[in-house]
């Protein structure tokens, strides 16, 4: 992939780096990422939080097909992740399909998300990863 | 008078570790090279730990700063210095140090830097931090070391050079787990191990790594340090040196007359490989996952190219309460994924995909 918005990167940082959503002022309810208005009400009354760190996974997607920068990767897992607060949706990593199951716990960790090429910007955000016994 | 050494109004708050998931076995390596068995016997190896295809030394660092950050309980707002300390830094140019300021909350008011001396590039943060809040200038400093060391295929490097980082959170004497009491550096040019600009693998000396480089630098440091506190290996519990396979820092302490039972608790290199800027601070981490109030551990990082610093520390009552706030490094260690060789060089990029 080439051709990232850097402005849009780096505005984004904050949200990606310490999973700071966006909470409604006047319905409550929280979604992530954080938006300019409530994808609930409307209302553009919004305050961030920092999201819970700890999760289950409640569905995923397995991409096997994947651009040629996230082939070292693949499969790709997409998770939707329940936070108790709010639900986001994340690449599940450490994890191949046959390590994931619905409704196992999941802890955000802190990777590197996309890359713009071999010489651009690098992403860097949460992604969720199975919780592993010791 | 004597003026009471600007060290001990300094100790460590916090500390984190961070290792990757990902395990190989030395025999993979073996087999793919063609290398006898004895060649990885004689480096005391087991096995080495992998960074992921979305892990770098940046993420890894952040990981380990904030682990050290929970068991500091310090407000990120008073942390005025983060030091990343690597040879593997994602961007040439661009320091990682403000992704994990930001990520952590401490920006915008702080110094941040990244630092480079091949493998103790943390260790100088250390002991700049040590300055910094010892003088008053700031409040609390993070230092982070985190690698992801690279070795040329067939490289005998490849077995040792591994992935993992350890932070510290370095702040006053009071309060801390650990209080240090003093510290001594020793540098030479000597061109042990290198890598040029632009070159993907570091090249080394072969045996010029060992004597010369490893073993004077870590003994000028070690006996330095000593002398300047009338200390002999005695009065340690623990001592803790840079290991770039398991069989050096054993052999660096016998040296300096360190007993096994004081250096075992501090060796991980065997199960994890070399973290390089980890390295020793990933051993101290273990040590102090397992210190008791009044311990002494000397610690003591090398770098190629070349240098060391000694420290030596005493175990607070303090580490009691911060000791479960966060991952021991043997609960890190346990928990794997073993890959095979061709899962490790797709992970370590060692595989070209033309992008599209
Ligand atoms: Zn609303």
């Amino acid at each position: 992939m080439t051709g990232l918005s850097v402005p849009a990167v780096w505005r984004g940082r904050i949200h990606r780096y310490r999973l700071v959503a966006g909470k409604c002022n006047s319905c409550g309810r929280i979604h992530y990422p954080p938006s300019h208005s409530c994808p609930h009400c409307g209302s553009r009354g919004l305050a961030e939080v920092e999201l819970p760190r700890m999760g289950r996974l409640v569905s995923y997607s397995i991409v096997y097909s994947v651009p040629s920068e996230s082939r070292s990767k693949a499969p790709v897992i997409l998770g939707l992740v329940d936070l108790g607060v709010a639900r986001v949706i994340s690449e599940i990593t450490d994890a191949g399909p046959e390590d994931i199951s619905v409704g196992m716990q999941v802890e955000a960790v802190f990777r590197r998300i996309t890359e713009d090429g071999e010489t651009g910007v690098l992403v860097y955000g949460v992604k969720f990863r199975p919780v592993k016994e010791a | 008078m004597p003026q009471p050494r600007p060290e001990t109004a300094t100790g460590i708050h916090g500390w984190g570790v961070y290792v990757p998931r990902f395990r190989i076995k030395m025999e993979y390596i073996a087999r793919e090279w063609g290398w006898s068995d004895s060649q990885w016997k004689a480096l005391a190896m087991i096995e080495k730990a992998v960074a992921g295809p979305d892990e770098d030394s940046t993420t890894m660092g952040l990981e380990a700063a904030a682990y050290a950050l929970k068991r500091a309980g310090v407000d990120p707002g008073d942390v005025g210095a983060v030091f990343f300390g690597t040879e593997s830094k994602p961007y040439a140019v661009k320091p990682s140090a403000t992704i994990i300021a930001e990520a952590l909350g401490v920006t915008p008011v702080t110094m941040a830097s990244d630092l480079e001396f091949a493998c103790r590039a943390a260790s100088e943060g250390l002991r700049a931090s040590l300055g910094l809040v010892a003088s008053g200038m700031i409040k609390y400093a993070i230092v982070i070391g985190s690698d992801t060391a690279q070795a040329n295929p067939g490289d005998v490097l490849e077995f040792t050079a591994s992935s993992g980082a350890a932070a510290y959170v370095v702040g006053p004497s009071s309060g801390s787990a650990a209080v240090f009491e003093g510290s001594y550096t020793y540098v030479t040019d000597t061109p042990d191990f290198w890598r040029r600009e632009g070159s993907p693998y570091p090249r080394h000396g072969e045996g010029f790594t060992g004597e010369p480089a490893y073993f004077a630098h870590i003994i000028g440091a070690v006996r330095g340090l000593m002398d300047n506190l009338g200390f002999k290996p005695s009065d340690f519990k623990y001592a803790v040196f840079h290991q770039p396979n398991g069989r050096f820092p054993l052999k660096v302490g016998e040296m300096l007359g360190f007993k096994p039972e004081q250096l075992k608790a501090g060796i991980v290199t065997p199960l994890i490989g070399n973290t390089y800027n980890g390295s020793a601070l990933i051993g101290l981490a273990r040590i102090l996952d397992n210190a008791a109030p009044g311990d002494r551990v000397l610690v003591a990082p090398f770098g190629s190219g070349a240098g060391s610093d000694a420290y030596s520390i005493i175990v607070t009552d303090a580490i009691e309460e911060k000791r479960g706030k966060a991952p021991k490094v043997d609960e890190l260690v346990s928990k794997k994924i073993m890959i095979d060789y061709s899962t490790y060089a797709k992970f370590r990029n060692m595989i070209k995909i033309v992008r599209e």
